[in-house]
């Protein structure tokens, strides 16, 4: 018996490989990739193999020793790839200013005396002065490690300074943590629409019987089987200068002007609004139906205002369902792409917008990814958060 | 007074659902280069322009060819590991959650790292890279799918057939599979449905060469959007009624073998 569940079991695993071979190459796999990047920084290791070792117990605050000097020269002549030294040149410029027209100048001159001096020997200060400011030698003891905090850092708008101390960038350095906070809260806004709507349709619907609930759910789950490209599409005929909202606003007298519906921020909550209102409205009526019909009539009974018997019974009963489907709606628009590509401005970009400026714009690898890794871990917290709840509703059922 | 301003509400949320799927389809018909109303007129020119513009054309064709492949590989995967979570594995509850991960996950995020890592696989801008990608997303409908109506299944249906000397793969093949069947194609459906409708991945990791319907409908909106769009949006719409039809149709046969057995 216990031989037969063995090979049961055995089959089983068999069976689940394939896909779970499969997810961990396409599916997870990447997301290491990711989080590897966001962290990664080899390049100065790699171009600069015996400076690791030389700087090592440098405390960057003394003058650099000569062992370094050396090291410095011994690497720059090995430097065989042009296009190794080129990335090196860029690493160290974008931590210390100045890189760009030192670093050449010195391999140049190094490389010129490769013969008639050893690398001890070389003065890097007669070939250029700027090699006697430390600032120069702190850039590269600072990206020596071949991991690096400094995407993720620069992600919420830190970075290190000369010495390592972590510091605030300036306003008009970089803009992530407006455009993290501006994700949001934009959707916390799409949310609140989905909630204002969703609550109440989901209660008429829990309400209704017969047809009229087969339409309010209906008219839920159409657009959920409706392609987000076309639902965007269809918001931005609605809601450009001469569509048809504006149409509508002005034969009813109601403005004179067309409104500035779209590329703005009421066009971005509208549009993601609707596309995510049945994530809102499922959660809750499913909730809704499990609730006993005979609550609100009996709450009556006893005298409570309707309002009263709403506020004190049937909010609270649904209050689950309203936070699984306003977990779900944020969770889906944090990470929002397409949308806002389409009926956004520029002042409306989410996160999304911007891993995909660094990554196909700029490929700022570091940067995108360690955005990424910051949107990938509220988005599974959310989850967690939401599974717990769910997983807490069946305990109790 | 509270009953109408229910009904009034209802109403009200319904236009809101429905209006903006509707909206898009006249203007498919337009004789006109813009995508307003009024229309100037009728015409077939731009489902014409979809079939003749090369651009268009070529997309559809990535579409169906990328659909096909997620199709067979997201239900041939998903089905087996569906048949092989029924019984009691081990970790089963972690692989189902990695399982169903995909559609957590913001699809940025994962088209970065597949970016990255199908250019040092080698599988980047071939349609190798697209159909992996996609079947990824699409997975988590085809195991959510089967697994519901392998739940639905009687066990005691397939150890009789056990019992009277049908071996495991017999078994399989001609009561397991049947039962599921229809879970297993509406599984189908959606990840061809997922795959059509695909954006972001297909932005990371397709080339030039494997612009899909979706990828093609997405740069016209933002670069120089055409009536085009509406026509396309035509062809998406008839044939997610069509997908939803089907589905209906395979539910309510289910619901009718569920009932006789």
């Amino acid at each position: 018996m216990s031989e037969v569940s063995f090979r049961q079991r055995v089959g089983a695993l068999a069976l689940v490989a394939p896909l779970a071979l499969f997810i961990a190459l396409f599916f997870v796999w990447p997301l290491v990739t990711v989080l590897k990047e966001s962290v990664s920084d080899a390049t100065v290791s790699h171009a600069l193999p015996t400076m690791v070792d030389a700087a090592a117990d440098w405390n960057r605050q003394s003058p650099p020793t000569a062992a370094m000097k050396a090291a410095l020269v011994t690497d720059l002549r090995g430097i065989e790839d042009q296009q190794l030294f080129g990335d090196l040149v860029r690493r160290l410029n974008s931590a210390q200013a100045g890189f760009r027209t030192l670093l050449p100048k010195t391999r140049t001159a190094v490389d010129k005396s490769r013969e008639t001096t050893a690398p001890e020997a070389v003065d890097l200060e007669e070939i250029d002065k700027r090699w006697s400011n430390p600032a120069y030698w702190q850039a590269i003891a600072g990206t020596l490690s071949p991991f690096t905090d400094q995407h993720l850092l620069a992600a919420v708008d830190l970075s290190r300074d000369g010495t390592g101390a972590i510091v605030a960038l300036g306003a008009d350095e970089s803009a992530n943590l407006t455009i993290l906070l501006r994700t949001f809260w934009v959707s916390a806004l799409v949310t609140l629409v989905c909630l204002a709507i969703g609550l109440p349709y989901a209660m008429l619907a829990a309400a209704m019987t017969g047809w009229r609930r087969q339409l309010l759910l209906g008219a839920v789950l159409l657009p959920l089987w409706t392609s987000l490209l076309v639902r965007t599409a269809s918001w931005y005929i609605l809601l450009q200068d001469n569509g048809l909202v504006n149409d509508a606003l002005q034969s009813l007298g109601l403005t004179d002007a067309p409104l500035r519906l779209i590329f703005n921020r009421v066009g971005v909550v509208i549009a993601m609004a609707h596309i995510l209102l049945p994530f809102m409205v499922l959660p809750i009526y499913s909730v809704l139906i499990t609730i006993p019909k005979t609550l609100m009539p009996a709450a009556a009974s006893l005298g409570a205002h309707p309002l009263l018997a709403f506020l004190r019974v049937l909010l609270p009963l649904s209050l689950r369902g309203v936070a699984s489907g306003a977990l779900l709606v944020f969770m889906a628009a944090i990470g929002y792409y397409i949308t806002p590509a389409l009926i956004g401005g520029a002042q409306d970009q989410m996160i999304s917008s911007v891993i995909a400026f660094y990554a196909t714009g700029s490929a700022n690898w570091g940067m995108a990814a360690a955005l990424g890794i910051v949107l990938l871990a509220a988005t599974l917290l959310l989850y967690m958060v939401y599974g717990w709840l769910s997983s807490d509703k069946t305990a109790r059922a | 007074m509270l009953k109408t301003l229910q009904v009034l509400f209802g109403a009200a949320a319904v236009f809101f659902l429905i209006v903006p799927l509707i909206a898009i389809l006249p203007l498919a018909f337009t004789s006109g280069a813009f995508l307003t109303y009024p229309m100037p007129g009728i015409s077939m020119r731009w489902f014409n322009e979809l079939v003749t513009a090369d651009a268009w054309r070529r997309s559809i064709v990535n579409s169906l060819v990328i659909g096909c492949g997620t199709t067979m590989l997201a239900t041939v995967l998903g089905t087996t590991a569906a048949l092989g979570l029924r019984g009691r594995v081990v970790l089963g509850g972690l692989f189902r959650t990695m399982f169903l991960l995909p559609m957590v996950v913001p699809a940025v995020v994962l088209g970065v790292g597949m970016q990255i890592l199908f250019v040092r696989l080698g599988v980047a801008n071939s349609y190798l890279g697209v159909i992996a990608a996609h079947t990824v997303v699409a997975i988590p409908f085809v195991v959510v799918s089967v697994s519901g109506s392998l739940e639905g299944i009687d066990r005691r249906v397939e150890r009789a057939a056990l019992s009277l000397g049908a071996s495991p793969f017999t078994v399989l093949q001609r009561v397991t599979l049947p039962l599921a069947m229809p879970g297993i194609a509406s599984g189908a459906v959606l990840a061809f449905a997922t795959s059509l409708d695909e954006v972001v991945l297909t932005l990371f990791v397709a080339g030039p060469n494997q612009r899909t319907l979706a990828r093609q409908m997405f740069s016209t909106i933002r670069e120089n959007i055409s009536p085009a769009i509406a026509a396309a949006a035509f062809l998406f719409i008839v044939g997610t009624l069509l997908a939803a039809a089907a589905a209906i149709v395979l539910k309510k046969q289910r619901q009718r073998r569920t009932g006789l057995a």
